[in-house]
């Protein structure tokens, strides 16, 4: 279906029942219980799963196919939340002339990094791309930050003023982001007994997205184009000997690839109008080279994983504290209480980010395709176990 | 008619001249074998003729065209195809796919992009790859990741991916070097199908005498960097010149 075989129609149909079920299976605890704090399932926090999902699958486009490792990648998020923030200021607050700007200008912005970029590779790409984003960080944090040029407002961060023209702006329109009228802070309380699910219109947004890039994705990967960034990745040499010039496959995967940061870049903007340089810094580069490693790279569903599996560590892992953790072995003697909590102190509240990196470590050392790895390891050894269960469940009947 | 000309060709490598005065002329449907002992500048040669390095003087012409300043991409897309010392192919990629992407090669030309209709719905090339990988007695094989192949089998399917594209002229540098007997000779009679089967023209460099004398019509020694002599097979095995460099014995 869609022009995908049967394989592929299953996992995209069943990643977009996950989007759409997400608000329920991510709060499977009751509101009030003590567990309430690892649900996921409130608007702001499944927004940004679904908008790193979108970053990650795109990242994912370049480095899992062809393996140039971009150091980069934030650049083309700021560029996208930047433009998504101009748009708001200039015409309104509809999100869609924002959306489309991002990708627009994110485009622009990769061709010009690419071309200069892909001249080398390996390692030295890699410094060109994250000297490029850096310089952009400087760039949008006070370069293009003065009083008589300000495109980006620096530090405070762009946002939309009172006296800026809005020329598309209705009284009647909501004065926030929103879809023709609909609002994407618009939230349904849904209440099933101890139960509450969150319905959030910028998350349905934002999801509706991140399955039109997937389904992209998926056809870019089953595609001659992909498999020639494959090649790429495989052997260049042999590739310039069969008559292929691989610098343009590369490029494209490039512009391809910052598109969709740039798309993810203007979704954050769409969900909350104001953009900021950090989001340009090297370590949101970093992440999502984390997000896509750790889900698996060059595999579909893994950068999506990785970025859900991080996102949701920076959030309900660092809101967990000391306070918590005495409530949880409160069970205990004093004294082992306060050990364990000693113990366990460092990994959590601001130290999540050391236990992201023991789990990243783990899982490049014993399951270098990331989770996805994890998942089919899983799924055979479960199999296996089944197969063995059924030539005894043969035999017995016949003692 | 000589689809290959090669005129007055030099190239210095710092103090070394590796090639001086190289004057070659490759006859069409031939199969011509340039021979010589290590570092008389074989690799050099070729690796001028398809782009990879750029002589300091000198000229060749492919069918009536300069290739010289073109890249390696652009020479193979005129009709050159080329056979590494050791088989470069798409190692991650499946038997069948490395054979596929040649034929997009010749189909598409140097860059398409065809992002959106699926690889399997590309029917002519997946015949066409089919069809080659049925030549090369290696369909059994299409669903092998190629890294997984033997040697031999790894040189079949690089000559095969040239195949492919029906090149006008097929370079092969040392293809048997480090092989064991029985793949030499299985490679030997494969390119023998190829040059009896195909409307091609074969330029070989080789070290081994064996595949030599089986395969060429024509033989350049090649000895410091110059042309000793260019001479039919028969001519060759006799030449006292030649014994002398090639062989290290004095006449
Ligand atoms: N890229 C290079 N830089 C410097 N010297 C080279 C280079 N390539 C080859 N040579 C030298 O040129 C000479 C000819 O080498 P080559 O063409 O590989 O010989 P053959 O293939 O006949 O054994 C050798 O002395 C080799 O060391
Ligand atoms: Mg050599």
């Amino acid at each position: 279906m869609f022009g995908l075989n049967t394989k592929d129609t299953k996992s995209l149909f069943i990643v977009a029942f996950l989007v759409v079920v997400a608000p329920f299976i991510l709060n499977p605890f009751p509101a009030a219980s003590a567990m309430a704090q690892f649900n996921a399932g409130y608007p702001d926090l499944m927004q940004k799963f679904v908008i790193f999902g979108i970053f990650a699958i795109g990242f994912n486009i370049l480095f899992g196919l062809t393996g140039y490792l971009s150091f980069g990648h934030a650049a083309f998020l700021g560029i996208g939340s930047y433009s998504c923030v101009w748009m708001f200021k200039l015409l309104g607050y509809n999100v869609i002339p924002g959306i489309v700007l991002s990708v627009i200008i994110s485009g622009i912005f990769a061709l010009a990094i690419g071309f200069v970029s892909l001249r080398r590779s390996g390692i030295y790409f890699s410094i060109l791309t994250l000297a490029f984003a850096q310089m952009s960080f400087a760039l949008a944090y006070s370069v293009l930050s003065n009083p008589k040029f300000n495109l980006t407002n620096g530090e405070t961060g762009l946002q939309v003023y009172a006296n800026d023209p809005q020329w598309f702006h209705r009284d009647s329109l909501p004065d926030l982001p929103h879809l023709f009228g609909l609002s994407m802070r618009a939230t349904h309380k849904l209440e099933i007994g101890a139960w509450e699910f969150q319905l959030n219109a910028g998350y349905y947004l934002c999801a509706l997205m991140m399955l039109v890039c997937f389904y992209l994705a998926i056809r870019i990967f089953r595609s001659p184009f992909g498999l020639m960034l494959r090649a790429v990745k495989s052997n260049q040499q042999r590739m310039n000997y069969t008559g292929l010039n691989t610098r343009p496959y590369t490029l494209a995967a490039f512009v391809i690839s910052g598109m969709y940061a740039g798309l993810a870049g203007g979704l954050l903007s769409a969900v909350d109008p104001l953009a900021g340089a950090e989001r340009m810094q090297w370590t949101a580069s970093g992440e999502v080279v984390l997000m896509t490693i750790l889900g698996g790279a060059g595999t579909l569903i893994g950068p999506v994983l990785g970025a859900g599996f991080i996102k949701y560590f920076e959030n309900i892992f660092s809101k967990i504290n000391d306070h918590v953790l005495h409530s949880w072995f409160a069970f205990l003697p004093d004294g082992l209480e306060d050990f364990v909590v000693f113990l366990i102190h460092p990994f959590i509240g601001k130290g999540w980010h050391l236990t992201l990196g023991i789990l990243f470590m783990l899982v490049v050392i014993f399951l270098p395709g990331g989770l996805v790895e994890g998942g089919q390891r899983l799924g055979k050894w479960l199999h296996r176990r089944k197969a063995k269960d059924t030539p005894s469940a043969k035999t017995e009947p016949a003692e | 008619m000589s689809i290959l000309e090669v005129k007055n060709v030099g190239k210095r490598f710092g103090g070394l001249q590796a090639l001086s005065k190289v004057n070659l002329s490759v006859k069409e449907n031939t199969v011509h074998a340039i021979i010589g002992p290590n570092g008389a500048g074989k690799s050099t040669l070729l690796n001028c003729l398809v782009g990879k390095l750029m002589p300091d003087s000198g000229s060749v012409m492919f069918d009536g065209q300069s290739v010289l300043g073109r890249a390696p991409y652009e020479i193979n897309q005129m009709g050159i195809s080329r056979v590494f010392q050791t088989p470069e192919i798409f190692g991650d990629l499946t038997v069948l796919e490395n054979m596929m992407i040649p034929c997009f090669a010749k189909r598409d030309g140097a860059f398409t992009l065809n992002a959106l209709p699926g690889v399997q719905k590309q029917k002519d090339i997946l015949q066409k790859a089919e069809q080659m990988l049925e030549e090369m007695r290696m369909s059994d094989k299409r669903h092998m990741h190629a890294a997984a192949l033997s040697r031999g089998d790894k040189r079949r399917l690089e000559i095969g991916m040239c195949l492919s594209q029906d090149p006008r002229l097929l370079l092969l540098d040392e293809p048997t070097a480090g092989m064991a007997r029985a793949d030499t000779n299985n490679t030997i009679d494969l390119l023998k199908e190829i040059s009896d089967q195909r409307d091609i023209t074969i330029a070989i460099i080789e070290h081994d005498m064996h595949v030599v004398f089986s395969l060429a019509n024509r033989i350049t020694v090649l000895a410091q960097g110059t042309p000793l002599v260019e001479d039919d097979p028969e001519n060759i095995r006799g030449n006292p010149k030649v014994r002398e460099a090639y062989l290290g014995e004095t006449a």
